[in-house]
C-alpha cells in the first residue's frame, strides 16, 4: 500500500502530505463508522457557559499539566544548584516556550532589579565602560533562531542504564528560542579592543559570580548580549536582564546575568572551563574548551515510557541540530541501524537551531528498534554510542551527541536501549 | 584634447565625485547613527567588582596566608560540606586525594585534576562558602586556599601564599588537558 524504504515498516516521506497529522491507528479507524464507535455529539458544557476573560499572563491548559519541566531535589550542600529539563515528548516545532525552556543553575536564581544592574567591560580595552540596562536597549539589535544545549545533555547514556528514562529525562537539557540582542562586537568596538586581548573573561550576576572565557574570533563573530527570548524579555532563569548567547557552544559559556566582560590575554581558567565541562580520556589527559555541541538527533515520538495502542501507522517525529552549521540531513532506523529512511524536514533548516523530521512508519505489532542519525551542513554525521565509547570511553559525560536508541516491544511498550 | 575626451572625462569624473560622495556621505551617516552610551570608567573604580585571578596572575589582590592560619577558617566555613579533611560530604564536595592514574573512574579534585593554583583562590573567592559567597576577605581566601594545596601535598603548612607565590605553584595536573579552543565549528 505504501512505498517502504527501509526495513520494519518505514515508509518514504513521500507519503508524508496524504496522512494525517497525528496517523495512530489511520487505517483501522477508517473502517469504523463513528456510531459504531460510540461517538455522539451533544453540545458540551464549555459551549453552554462564558468562561473566564482575559488575563495579564498567559499559561498553559489545565488539561495540558503534563507540560512541565522536570527538575532533580535541592541538594543542601549546593544551594541553588541543578537543573530542569524541557518536555521534548509533548513539543513540536523548533521554537521552546520560555516557560519550558531548560535551565542549569550554579548557585540559583538571582532577583536582579535591571535598574541596579552593570554591564562592565574591562582589562585589555582602550577605556573601560559600564552600560546600564536602559543603555542597552538603546543599540541596534539582532534576532536569530538559535538552540542552547547543556554540555550535559544525554551524558548519562555512555554509563548505561535509565531504562525508564524519557526523551525529557535523557535529552532535555536543550531548547531552542529566538533570541534578541546587541552582538557583543558592538560594545567591543566601543571599548576599543587592545591587539594582544585574545580572549574575553564573562561573568554572572548570580551568588556564584560564573565565569567562562571565550575566544576573541567567536567573540567578535556570531555572540550577543541577549536581552530578549522570543520577543519577551529573558526570564530570570534565562538570565534577566542580560545575558551572553554563543550560537552553537555548550550552553554553560552563555553566561546568564551578564555583569562583566573582560578582555584577557589568555582564558582566565575558570572553576566551570577546568575541574567541570572538560572530558577525561581513557589515556587519563582531558579535553579543556570544547566548544562547539555535536551533530545531533533525537526521535520525540515514539519515545522512551510512550506506548503504541495499536497497529498501524504512526509519524516518527523528532528534533536535530548541530553547534557547527544547519541540519543537511536526517535518516530514520526501525531496525536498529541496519536499513536507514530519509526523513522529511519541516520547516525551517536554520544554522544552529532546531530542526524538525518527521517519517512515517507502518508498525506490524513485532519489536522495533527506532533510531534517528543527523548530518550537518559541515558533512559530521552523528555517530552510534559504540563509536562514542571506543573514542573517548565513559569517565567524563558531557559532550554526548551519539545516537539515541528507542526499543518499542511486541506489546507497545517503548523503552531506552542500548544496541 | 578633444571635445569627446574632454566629455567622456567630465562624466568620469562625475561619476567618481558620485562614489566618493555617497561612500564619504553614508560613512558619516553611519557614525551620526551609531549609539555609543558606555560610561567610561577606571580600572581602579573596579577594584571590589572585578574578581578575576587569572593563572598569570592578573587580578590576584595583596594579601597572603598559610595553611595553618587557614584551617579555623577552614573548620568554619568549609567542613560541613567538604568534610573535617576535604573527604567531601555527598555529590561533588571531594576536594583532596585521587589519582589520575588510578584503575576505574579516576576522582578527579582539586589536587589530582585542577591544573591551575589560580582556579582555586578565584573560585573560593566568587563563589565560596556556597550558602554565603564573598563573606571571605581576600586574607582568608589566600589563607583558605593554602589549606585546600596543603591537604592535598602540594605545598607545605607553613607556606605562604600570595600573588607572587601562587603564581610558582606547580598542579600535578597541569599538563593533563588538550586544549580544543581553536576549534570553533567541527
Amino acid at each position: 500500500m505504501y512505498e517502504k524504504v527501509a526495513r520494519n515498516g518505514l515508509i518514504s516521506r513521500r507519503h508524508l502530505l496524504g496522512m494525517g497529522a497525528t496517523g495512530v491507528g489511520a487505517i483501522a479507524s477508517s473502517e469504523v463508522l463513528g456510531a459504531d464507535a460510540g461517538i455522539t455529539f451533544e453540545i458540551p458544557s464549555w459551549s453552554r457557559t462564558p468562561g473566564p476573560g482575559a488575563s495579564a499572563y498567559g499559561t498553559r491548559s489545565r488539561h495540558a499539566e503534563y507540560l512541565r519541566r522536570t527538575h532533580a531535589a535541592a541538594n543542601p550542600t549546593y544551594p541553588g544548584g541543578g537543573s530542569s529539563r524541557s518536555p521534548l515528548q509533548h513539543l513540536q516545532g523548533t521554537i521552546t516556550p520560555n516557560s519550558l525552556h531548560f535551565e542549569r543553575h550554579h548557585a540559583g536564581i538571582p532577583d536582579i532589579n535591571p535598574t541596579g544592574h552593570k554591564l562592565v567591560i574591562n582589562g585589555l580595552v582602550r577605556q573601560p565602560l559600564v552600560f546600564t540596562y536602559e543603555d542597552l536597549l538603546k543599540y541596534q539589535m539582532i534576532s536569530r533562531v538559535y538552540f542552547l544545549e547543556c554540555a550535559g545533555n544525554s551524558g548519562a547514556l555512555l554509563r548505561g542504564g535509565n531504562t525508564n528514562g524519557t526523551a525529557q529525562s535523557l535529552h532535555g537539557l536543550v531548547s531552542c528560542a529566538e533570541w534578541t540582542g546587541v552582538p557583543l562586537s558592538t560594545i567591543l568596538d566601543e571599548a576599543g579592543i587592545l591587539s594582544d586581548a585574545k580572549w574575553v573573561a564573562a561573568v554572572g550576576a548570580d551568588a556564584a559570580s560564573m565565569g567562562r572565557s571565550v575566544p576573541i574570533d567567536k567573540a567578535l563573530d556570531d555572540v550577543m548580549i541577549a536581552l530578549y527570548q522570543n520577543g519577551e524579555p529573558i526570564m530570570p532563569g534565562q538570565g534577566y536582564p542580560m545575558r551572553l548567547f554563543c550560537p552553537g557552544w555548550e550552553g554553560n559559556i552563555s553566561v546568564k546575568w551578564l555583569t562583566q566582560i573582560k578582555l584577557t590575554r589568555g582564558p582566565a581558567q575558570f572553576r566551570d572551563e577546568t575541574s567541570k565541562y572538560t572530558d577525561t580520556l581513557p589515556n587519563r589527559s582531558s579535553f579543556q574548551f570544547s566548544f562547539p555541541m555535536g551533530s545531533k538527533s533525537l526521535i520525540t515520538s515514539p519515545s522512551g515510557q510512550m506506548s503504541l495502542e495499536r497497529t498501524g501507522i504512526y509519524q516518527i517525529t523528532g528534533i536535530a541540530w548541530s553547534g557547527s552549521g544547519s541540519i543537511r540531513r536526517v535518516e530514520v532506523s526501525a531496525d536498529g541501524g541496519q536499513t536507514w529512511a530519509d526523513a522529511a524536514i519541516q520547516g525551517l533548516q536554520l544554522g544552529k537551531a532546531l530542526t524538525r523530521f518527521s517519517v512515517p512508519w507502518e508498525w506490524n505489532g513485532s519489536s522495533a528498534i527506532l533510531q534517528s542519525r543527523a548530518t550537518d551542513s559541515r558533512g559530521n554525521v552523528q555517530p552510534t554510542r559504540e563509536a562514542t565509547l571506543v573514542e573517548r570511553g565513559n569517565i567524563s559525560f558531557y559532550h554526548n551527541h551519539c545516537i539515541q536508541s528507542w526499543g518499542v516491544s511486541n506489546v507497545g511498550e517503548v523503552t531506552n536501549v542500548y544496541v | 584634447m578633444s571635445v569627446r575626451l574632454q566629455t567622456f572625462m567630465s562624466k568620469k569624473f562625475i561619476f567618481l565625485f558620485l562614489i566618493i560622495y555617497l561612500s564619504f556621505s553614508s560613512i558619516v551617516v553611519n557614525s551620526q547613527e551609531r549609539v555609543r552610551l558606555g560610561t567610561p570608567i577606571t580600572e581602579s573604580q573596579l577594584a571590589e567588582f572585578d574578581l578575576i585571578a587569572e593563572p598569570d596572575g592578573t587580578g590576584l589582590p595583596d594579601g597572603s596566608g598559610t595553611a595553618k592560619q587557614g584551617k579555623s577558617v577552614y573548620d568554619i566555613n568549609c567542613a560541613v560540606c567538604h568534610g573535617p579533611d576535604g573527604e567531601g560530604t555527598s555529590g561533588n564536595t571531594v576536594i583532596v586525594g585521587g589519582d589520575m592514574q588510578s584503575e576505574g573512574p579516576p576522582l578527579r579534585t582539586v589536587g589530582s585534576y585542577w591544573p591551575y593554583a589560580s582556579t582555586v583562590f578565584d573560585f573560593i573567592r566568587r563563589a565560596m562558602p556556597a550558602t554565603a559567597p564573598k563573606s571571605l576577605t581576600n586574607e582568608q581566601v589566600y589563607q583558605v586556599t593554602a589549606y585546600v594545596l596543603f591537604m592535598n601535598g602540594i605545598i607545605s603548612e607553613d607556606a605562604e601564599l600570595n600573588a607572587r607565590t601562587l603564581l610558582s605553584i606547580e598542579m600535578p595536573n597541569a599538563k593533563g588537558f588538550i586544549d580544543r579552543s581553536n576549534i570553533h565549528s567541527n
